[in-house]
């Protein structure tokens, strides 16, 4: 499942794996950079912050601002760190709205 | 990991020719890196891309391959995957890879962390979609990704390059909003007969101006009050330009004015930093060599201050030299014999950063905020806080941590601290020097229990 991505990709070939996204399936394409190929599959929302419930995204795609956070097995990963793995079960990280 | 000779921090092309350079010099070298592969953010993946998109790219990029090259011989432990989160005395580095902690040892450490994009906080940078233009560089590198509606904002030749390789990649970007003025290219004039000793670089300068113009892309220059607009996600940027109001609908925005060394590892373990005011930021002092005030610790590359990717290399080099003869590896009139046509060569090549930092200042409004714009991204502090924290007495960037949590994020300040010391700094009527820096602690990166408690400590014991 691909919605409308705001990107454009050069290389389409490569074998595809599926990961969970808040528990929708989305097909990426293995070994590439998590936090790329999601943005590519059309996620823009990556979490909300936990002081006032922000939306995120990806911002510096080099693991310095941490914008890019998500959780996969309970643990609060930098996606941009990351790549595709079949069959990895991400979570968005829900903001706090407020409290910390 | 067993005991090395020197220990370098990062595999962009500083750290790749300080190890290349070291390993040659017959010393056993641990090369650690975050990244899955060699490159640094200028070289990114640039083994595994460099055939796909060597056209868009350029051949600035392409010869990365040769530094890649380089690292890999005999005598250079090439660790990837490598995220540095603490550096002991002696020294002693520990990261984590692949969900385990482990820690190298060796007397000699050279930090080649790189450059950060200098913060941009305008409103609405938070939003999704809006990232630096370094981030949607990396996105194209690595990926092969092009945002199909794009706006570009900032100043610097960054911009240009970007703007480029969308151009010849056949989606350029939809406007590039500019915030260097004419007074500023007028004033970078006196650097001219400098920047021209390095006149290569002023000619690919304007040879991508080029293809952006003759791509149409329309330019608007000396913009002010830039603003993001957009509920969940971008949806528009907002400025004045030529005396109008204008606002252009897009789906990312890259922002950009300018990198910054990213200091806090060698910060870290307590090397002495000074302002830059022709760079605006905050550098480590080092020597001619880049050696620092911490025995044995040399810093090389954009983590010593803004030089580009061939000072790096050059940088990397003199600092392996310095390296190994002080541990006798190398006679000294050997040493020197090898640095001198480094030393001129980095001269060369240095020669037009003058002019660049005078022509493509950063956005003035982005050093000094709105009152209301966020600028911790972290913990949603916005510059009216720390103003706020200042009229109560606060007159550095430590005890505004108190005030309202700036810096106290995941990002550990990466993106906040250098705007809250000018923050500080203008509203108390003191100098960045005067009003310092975060202290920075370790862990530098987040690292989990689970991480510690798989530590392999067979190292410790060897070292010990």
């Amino acid at each position: 499942m691909k919605t409308a991505s705001p990107f454009l990709e050069l290389d389409t070939a490569a074998p595809q794996g599926t990961v969970w996204f808040d528990g929708a399936p989305l097909d990426l394409p293995l070994g590439a950079n998590l936090a790329a190929a999601l943005l590519a599959a059309g996620v823009a929302v990556f979490r909300h912050t936990p002081a006032t419930g922000a939306p995120r995204g990806p911002f510096c795609m080099m693991g310095a601002c941490f914008d890019c956070l998500v959780e996969i097995d309970g643990v609060a990963r930098q996606a941009c760190m990351l790549e595709v793995a079949d069959g990895l079960r991400i979570t968005r990280p829900r903001g706090g709205g407020g409290q910390r | 990991m067993n005991q090395h000779d020197v220990i370098v921090v990062g595999a962009g092309p500083a750290g790749m020719a300080a190890a290349a350079t070291a390993a040659g010099a017959g010393l056993r070298v641990a090369l650690l890196d975050e990244q899955p592969r060699a490159g640094g953010q200028i070289y990114r993946d640039v083994d595994r891309v460099a055939d796909r998109r060597g056209a868009i790219l350029g051949a600035d990029f392409t010869e990365g391959r040769r530094l890649t090259a380089g690292i890999r011989r005999d005598g250079i432990d090439h660790v990837d995957g490598a995220v540095v989160w603490a550096i002991e005395d002696g020294f002693r580095v520990s990261f984590t890879r692949d969900g385990c902690a482990a820690q190298a040892t060796a007397p000699k450490l050279i930090l080649a962390t790189g450059a950060l994009e200098r913060p941009m906080p305008v409103p609405g940078w938070t939003l999704p979609g809006v990232m630096m233009a370094g981030a949607g560089q990396i996105l194209l590198k690595q990926s092969g990704m092009l945002a199909r509606r794009a706006v570009i904002v900032g100043s610097g030749p960054l911009l240009y390059l970007i703007a480029a390789q969308m151009v010849r990649a056949g989606t350029p970007p939809l406007a590039l909003v500019e915030t260097q003025t004419r007074g500023d290219l007028v004033r970078a004039g006196r650097h001219l007969a400098g920047a021209l000793r390095g006149a290569g670089y002023l000619a690919k300068g304007l040879k991508m101006l080029g293809e952006i113009v003759r791509a149409r892309v329309p330019r608007h220059a000396g913009a002010t009050d830039i603003a993001i607009v957009g509920d969940d996600r971008a949806k528009a940027v907002t400025f004045r330009s030529g005396g109008r109001s204008r606002s252009i609908d897009c789906d990312t925005v890259f922002l950009h004015h300018g990198v910054v060394p990213n200091t806090q590892a060698a910060r870290s373990i307590g090397v002495a930093h000074r302002w830059d005011a022709d760079q605006h930021c905050f550098v480590p002092i080092v020597d001619a060599w880049g050696a620092t005030d911490v025995d044995g610790v040399f810093i090389a590359g954009d983590s010593a201050g803004i030089g580009g990717a061939e000072v790096a290399e050059i940088a990397g080099r003199i600092a392996a030299l310095k390296a190994a003869a002080d541990l006798g590896r190398l006679a000294q009139a050997d040493r020197d014999r090898q640095a001198a046509p480094l030393r001129r060569q980095r001269d060369r090549q240095s020669a037009v950063r003058p002019f660049l930092d005078a022509a493509y200042p950063p956005y003035a409004a982005a050093l000094s905020p709105a009152d209301t714009t966020c600028i911790c991204r972290c913990e949603e502090v916005t510059a009216g806080d720390i103003r706020t924290a200042a009229g109560l007495g606060c007159i550095g960037p430590n005890q505004a941590k108190a005030f309202g949590r700036a810096g106290m994020g995941p990002c550990q300040g990466r993106y906040c601290g250098l705007t809250v010391t000018a923050i500080l700094a203008e509203a108390n009527g003191r100098t960045p020097d005067e009003t310092g820096y975060f202290r920075i602690r370790p862990p530098l990166k987040p690292v989990t229990l689970g991480e510690l408690a798989a530590m392999d400590d067979g190292d410790r014991d060897a070292a010990e």
